[in-house]
């Protein structure tokens, strides 16, 4: 048994964990009391639980990661407070070591992917003139899975204790010789229940990019985007089970005693080191790939412009996702795995900068002859281009594995990876955001308040990160939790904290912005923006069924060229008449499968089986319970289509 | 060979102008202020990727700004306006050609460099190399000096202009051996040994850390690596092994327990002890793990380990008595001498 008492159980000790059991408790408290004031159980229920509608989960999936990247922004800025001055005692080490490690597993696994997911769900469809994805109950079924791991694992923060040993958790430190707690328990289940939904996920896009896109949208007339998601999710069906399978390993080893990864026994901890990249690598770009889909419609778009080079754009997509397969040794030269080895991971690494380089250049010639005007989506997107840049050059000097070997375990490499990942992935959603924003809700976000956003963010990132590279260069290992005021470091941390406060700030503007353009709501058109792909053609937000009509594809920027034909005065194409549309029913099962999911997880954390055992019977009932459901589409009536397209103004 | 040549020249004017710019009174910006000539080759690397791949980031960022300015939408005067405009052979195969070409000089540099800075490589010197046996603990550095016989705890001084050979292993999970201004780190893991090889131009004090996190106390694992003459450093191996206890067995394992540790100093050490922590782990009929790189097999550590052995035997009978002592008395002991060389105390 893990647990001898009470206080073994509930996190103790720490008035700042104290603090943040208060307010999670009086914030539920709230949640509820609204919800039942205002009788908004039942609405709650059959409108967004059960939901199975693309745009209605991705909506969930952004609201969701926003409050993750408040946490792990929270992290960040404990961190930060904690390294401003030399011989802090703000965070004891163990406790800094709980910090970093939630932060970094939070911001890729439970920020970046659903964020990422979620403007999958908001966009694909609609770009692709579809009317949902390929498998919409699956679809549903992946958020809540996403959604339950990620409670699972923030969980520990207040009950039994948090994960410490790094965001990949590296053994032999994150077995129970060196990490007897349930941290790590929460680490493994919390991943592994999130990741079922994400492999999922990949399968759906795939599926619904190759086989639902409107007839006409041949691949290579398909928007950039949905090619960033298709190679993006094709990364995801073959690196994830590779996590799958490390984090399972780990579990049996920490579980039942085995021997994979442990110092003793003929464990081999550096295996998993290298399984553990073979995914991780990968993962970086599956986060990154779409983010370069967004630029390359923003750029587009904001330049008046045809996207420059189409296709080597779609070939540098692929390659990217293809040889991201064949780096994750350069994540530990190091190891002594001699020259041979890390030549070749040296090499692989650098070959990427070179398809990444010409996507650069490709944006900047999209610009080239433009009319290019700088609202938010573009603004994000011109803050990107250099941050990226120089991000990526540092990448490319941690390639060189000789030199890396004193970058490596630095805050050289620390900045680097927040540079590209901060400045690509980031800016790069929060540029999606900006952009499919009117799309998904109708209105669009107030551009002033957004402006200070983005220069607080754009600013804090550089205050806040080029110090970083100087300090790695001055010796300073990441995960120190503190340094003397002899490191001569204290000067280019203070800084650096300000930096991380002044993106504090930026991050406070976004949720002002976005209280302010509810409360002032201003109504725009299905095409705010004089968009050039499907998504633009219909209106804002996007009814269920998305197209009354399925329309006829015919040109790469399918909507840009029908409003051309349109003013030089082409006679539209006859539509063709409207049909009652299939549409899939929303289900109860997903949120339910997933709570079992949930529960079978808490229970093996612990390992009590009395609940983990119940759990996994729920999760199999569930299973069997929707194999037996038969009612589980229904049609929308032509008359219904009618009055929904003339309330949003349009004829058909 | 002519490449090379021409490398070395680039990097020494490299080297010149970037120093002079980036260490004005900033001497403690060490990766770029190395005291060995693998820190300084590595140090040449950085500066030749550097500038090879700001030939291209400067005209881009150039680019950005002025693309983005130039072609803004304007009242008036727009600037040429093809909206149609999307694809010129031409250009894209120049910049297919640009990183194609900067990326293949790199390659060439790293492979180059990847073979002459292989870490289990030895150093070419006239001086006969001196072995160091590094041993990563919960939350402390193990020093053995093999063919002294001293060991030393989260201190370590050698001499300069002298080739040294660390063999690296790990009691515990994996850390990383790491002193900027000698030259770069290599992992210290459990069940193989492996190796690593710096050298010191001038006598100094050189800061050292664990580089990779291993658990609640990896921040104090810092440890100073000095330098000296090699009269000053035999003087020293000297005095430790007149002044302080041996390690025993049972001090080892105590002092593998997790737990920080001031700097400490033993006059001799168990015969195979580093062989032996390196194949602990190591379950009956496997030979272990070998990294291909790292050619320090166990085996090997074996035979300089009983060379070490015989000579601390040697010295642990020549006569001084300290088995009145406890462990613990003399951990005090050395303890207050040595407070003076940690920096963290």
């Amino acid at each position: 048994m893990k647990i001898n008492s009470l206080s073994d159980f509930f996190v103790t000790g720490d008035p700042l964990i104290y603090g943040a059991d208060v307010a999670i408790g009086l914030t539920m408290v709230a949640v509820v009391l609204v919800l039942t004031l205002f009788k908004r159980w039942g609405w709650l229920w059959r409108e967004w639980l059960t939901t199975v509608d693309h745009k209605r989960i991705g909506i969930m999936y952004v609201i969701a990661s926003l409050l993750m990247l408040f946490r792990g922004g929270m992290d960040a800025l404990l961190m930060r407070t904690q390294l401003a001055m030399p011989d802090m005692e703000f965070l004891k080490p163990d406790h800094y070591n709980s910090i970093f490690t939630t932060h970094g597993v939070i911001m890729i696994l439970f920020m970046a992917m659903p964020l990422m997911f979620g403007l999958f769900n908001l966009v694909v469809p609609l770009q692709i003139g579809a009317r949902d994805v390929a498998f919409p109950f699956l679809n549903s079924l992946s958020f809540w899975l996403f959604f339950m791991g990620a409670m699972l694992f923030n969980l520990s923060f207040v009950i039994g204790g948090s994960p410490d040993a790094g965001w990949l958790s590296y053994p032999p430190l994150s077995e129970r010789m060196f990490s007897p707690g349930v941290g790590q328990d929460f680490y493994i289940w919390g991943i592994q229940i999130s990741g079922i939904g994400s492999l999922m996920t990949g399968i759906n896009f795939i599926v619904t990019i190759l086989k639902m896109r409107a007839p006409g949208m041949k691949l290579m007339k398909m928007p950039m985007f949905s090619w960033s998601v298709l190679s993006s999710c094709l990364t995801i069906i073959l690196a994830f089970p590779i996590l799958t399978v490390t984090l399972a390993l780990l579990f049996i080893d920490r579980y039942f005693g085995a021997h994979f990864f442990t110092l003793d026994g003929g464990g081999n901890p550096m295996m998993y080191i290298n399984l553990i990249w073979m995914w991780g690598h990968p993962e970086v770009y599956i986060v990154i790939l779409p983010a370069f889909g967004i630029f390359s419609e923003v750029v587009a778009t904001f330049s008046r412009k045809k996207l420059f080079g189409y296709k080597s754009m779609v070939f540098a997509l692929m390659s990217i996702s293809l040889f991201s397969f064949f780096t994750w040794a350069h994540h530990f030269f190091t190891m002594g795995s001699g020259a041979d080895v890390n030549a070749f991971f040296a090499l692989t690494t650098m070959l990427i900068a070179i398809p990444t380089g010409v996507k650069v250049f490709n944006w900047l010639f999209t610009m080239f002859r433009g009319k290019i005007t700088f609202e938010s989506p573009m603004l994000w997107t011109m803050g990107f281009i250099p941050c990226f840049v120089v991000g990526g050059m540092t990448g490319v000097l941690l390639s060189v594995a000789p030199a890396d070997f004193q970058f490596h375990n630095s805050y050289f490499l620390i900045a680097h990876f927040h540079q590209v990942l901060i400045g690509g992935v980031a800016f790069g959603y929060f540029s999606g955001l900006y952009y499919w924003w009117p799309k998904v809700f109708g209105f669009k976000l107030n551009e002033k308040i957004g402006k200070y956003a983005f220069w607080f963010w754009n600013i804090g990132f550089y205050v806040c990160f080029m110090p970083q590279y100087v300090l790695g260069l001055m010796g300073m290992t990441r995960r120190v939790s503190t340094y003397g005021w002899d490191s001569g470091w204290w000067e280019w941390n203070f800084v650096s904290t300000i930096g991380g406060f002044l993106m504090g700030i930026g991050f406070l503007f976004q949720v002002w912005q976005i209280l302010h353009s509810i409360k002032f709501m201003e109504r725009v058109s299905g095409d705010p923006w004089n968009g050039r792909t499907l998504e633009w053609s219909i209106p804002s937000p996007a009814p269920a069924y998305n197209f009354a009509t399925i329309p006829q594809v015919q040109e790469r920027d399918d909507w840009w060229a029908t409003k051309e034909r349109k003013a030089q005065g082409v006679p539209e194409q006859p539509r063709a008449p409207l049909e009652p549309i299939h549409m899939p029913k929303n289900s109860g099962i997903p949120i339910i499968m997933s709570a079992f999911w949930f529960m079978a997880g808490f229970g093996l954390v612990f390992d009590w089986l009395w609940i983990a055992i119940p759990g996994l019977i729920g999760v199999a009932g569930s299973m069997l319970a929707h194999s037996f459901n038969y009612n589980t589409d229904y049609y929308i009536p032509v008359d219904e289509i009618e009055s929904t397209e003339a309330a949003a103004g349009r004829v058909v | 060979m002519k490449w090379t040549g021409m490398y070395r020249r680039i990097a020494a004017l490299m080297t010149m102008v970037l120093t002079a710019v980036l260490l004005a009174g900033c001497s403690d910006v060490v990766v770029l202020n190395p005291k060995g000539s693998i820190g300084q080759q590595q140090m040449d690397l950085i500066l030749i990727s550097t500038v090879l791949c700001l030939v291209v980031v400067v005209p881009v960022l150039v680019l950005t700004f002025w693309i983005a300015w130039r072609y803004r939408k304007r009242e008036k005067d727009q600037a040429a306006y093809q909206p149609n405009w999307d694809h010129s052979t031409k250009l894209e195969t120049i910049w297919w050609g640009i990183p194609i070409i900067i990326i293949a000089i790199l390659a060439v540099i790293t492979v180059q460099y990847t073979y002459k800075l292989e870490p289990s490589k030895p150093i070419e010197s006239e001086a006969k190399p001196i072995t160091i046996q590094v041993t990563s603990l919960d939350w402390k550095w193990l020093f053995f000096y093999p063919e002294q016989g001293i060991a030393t705890v989260n201190y370590l001084k050698f001499p300069s202009n002298v080739p040294v050979q660390f063999e690296l292993t790990s009691d515990a999970p994996m850390n990383s051996f790491w002193i900027p201004q000698l030259g770069g780190q290599i992992y210290t893991m459990s069940g193989m040994a492996m190796k690593l090889h710096l050298i010191a131009d001038e006598p100094g004090e050189y800061k050292g850390a664990g580089a990779n996190f291993s658990g609640k106390d990896f921040g104090q694992m810092n440890f100073v690596a000095t330098a000296t003459s090699q009269a000053d450093f035999d003087q020293w191996v000297r005095e430790v092994k007149q002044s302080y206890p041996s390690l025993t067995k049972e001090g080892y394992t105590e002092l593998a327990k997790p737990g920080t540790s001031l700097v400490r100093s033993f006059s001799s050490f168990p015969q195979g002890l580093f062989n032996e922590i390196v194949t602990k782990y190591q379950v009956d009929g496997q030979s272990g793990h070998h990294h291909g790189g790292a050619e320090a097999s166990s085996g090997d550590a074996k035979a300089k380990d009983g060379a070490a052995g015989s000579d601390a035997d040697g010295h642990d009978m020549s006569g001084h008595d300290m088995s009145g002592m406890t462990d613990h008395d003399m951990s005090a002991m050395t303890d207050q001498d040595m407070t003076s060389h940690n920096h963290n105390g």
